[in-house]
């Protein structure tokens, strides 16, 4: 018998979403889209930087209504990746394996990135 | 790396319907993972139609059934039926557990059954074990001690040094937690995964074992060790209600403590 031809079993396309797993890859996804949002403000300095009227255009770009909602989703992945953050500083003392923990926090993180994304908003608005 | 899809040969195509006998009242569906090796084709997924009222309460009962009673040629390991040699490990309604101690009731659906996740199958249920096998031993699972043992007695504990070890000694090996992590799953040829680091830690925590020092080198490494991102599937899985993330994350604590206390 081949041992080489052996049949890969399926993973992703099996296992059963849980929010433990959902919050681990968004973590990831928000690490990336903060990434992106970096560049963003990097061109918002630079135009910052190359005078009044290079200025005025990247205002009225990054005033309009897509990229106000685009805005809104770096802010909530920032404030997400930071909440997030925090539990992961946690586990690093050791503390908080616990699966019932593992919710609360979990919760906790996802309720405080909402607050905070709502919060950022309000004050900037 | 990440391979999200499955590879050509391992795609799951559809396969038979058992139906059930006539006058089964209580009658439930198995959908079973089916590769056969000697046959050249895909993997498929069977469904066994079962009554419930002549099959006895746990997965493995209805696993043993259709293997006695309708299809002799469905493979799985199975051994102790009570939960301790780990044996019947595999996928069960999308999380991995055994089938031994799993009840068919706890399923609300119908019963979805794969072998263990991202692993070689061997023939249906079984997945070839040997790379995880070789993992466990490369944590070199055994007592190192620079001392002979006492002559008239064992090597002493006391019950502070014994409740430490209590715990990970639970392990049955069974590789439901590995194959559970993402991270295994796309880098389980350099990461050792929740299994073979917990026992890692039953050692390292171990007081009558002298060689803490090069066990906690041999994982200071950024994929043996590292590749953990506290996901936690492994503690959700783990059929034995053991904590495979906790060591893991002592394991971190204690490489981080040794570099700052030098």
């Amino acid at each position: 018998m081949t041992t080489k031809n052996r049949p890969l079993s399926p993973h992703l396309q099996v296992y059963r979403w849980q929010i433990t797993m959902v919050m681990s890859i968004l973590h990831r996804a928000t690490g990336i889209a903060l990434a992106l949002g970096s560049l963003v403000l990097v061109y918002w300095l630079a135009s910052l930087a190359s005078g009044p009227a290079a200025y005025a255009d990247a205002q009225a770009l990054l005033g309009s209504n897509l990229a106000r909602v685009l805005l809104g989703c770096v802010s909530f992945a920032f404030f997400y990746h930071l909440s997030n953050g925090v539990r992961h500083l946690v586990w690093d003392t050791g503390r908080g394996f616990e699966i019932s923990q593992l919710y609360r926090s979990g919760y906790l993180a996802v309720a405080a990135s909402i607050v905070l994304t709502a919060g950022f908003w309000l004050l900037v608005l | 790396m990440a391979e999200f899809r499955l590879p050509p040969n391992s795609r799951i195509t559809k396969g038979k319907l058992f139906q059930a006998p006539e006058g089964a009242k209580n009658v439930r569906r198995f959908v079973v993972y089916r590769y056969d090796p000697d046959s050249g084709e895909n993997p498929r997924v069977d469904t066994y139609e079962l009554d419930m009222d002549q099959c006895g309460p746990m997965v493995l009962d209805a696993l043993i059934k259709i293997k006695n009673e309708v299809d002799a040629t469905l493979t799985f390991r199975r051994s102790c039926r009570e939960g301790i040699c780990g044996s019947c490990a595999m996928n069960i309604d999308g999380t991995n557990t055994l089938a031994c101690t799993k009840a068919s009731s706890d399923v609300s659906e119908d019963v979805k059954i794969y072998p263990l996740p991202h692993m070689p199958v061997v023939k249906d249920l079984v997945p070839d074990l040997t790379q995880f096998y070789a993992q466990y031993a490369s944590i070199k699972p055994w007592l190192q001690s620079s001392t002979p043992p006492p002559p008239d007695r064992e090597r002493l504990q006391t019950k502070e040094d014994q409740a430490r070890i209590d715990e990970p000694s639970a392990c049955i090996l069974c590789a439901c937690c590995s194959t559970s992590c993402p991270s295994y799953w796309w880098n389980s040829d350099r990461y050792l995964g929740p299994a073979a680091l917990l026992q890692a830690y039953r050692w390292i925590v171990d007081s009558r074992d002298d060689a803490t020092g090069e066990r906690l080198d041999a994982l200071e490494d950024p994929f043996r060790l590292y590749r953990c991102h506290t996901i936690m599937n492994c503690t959700r899985t783990c059929p034995k209600g053991l904590n495979p993330a906790r060591a893991i994350a002592e394991v971190k604590k204690m490489l981080l403590e040794r570099k700052v206390s030098l």
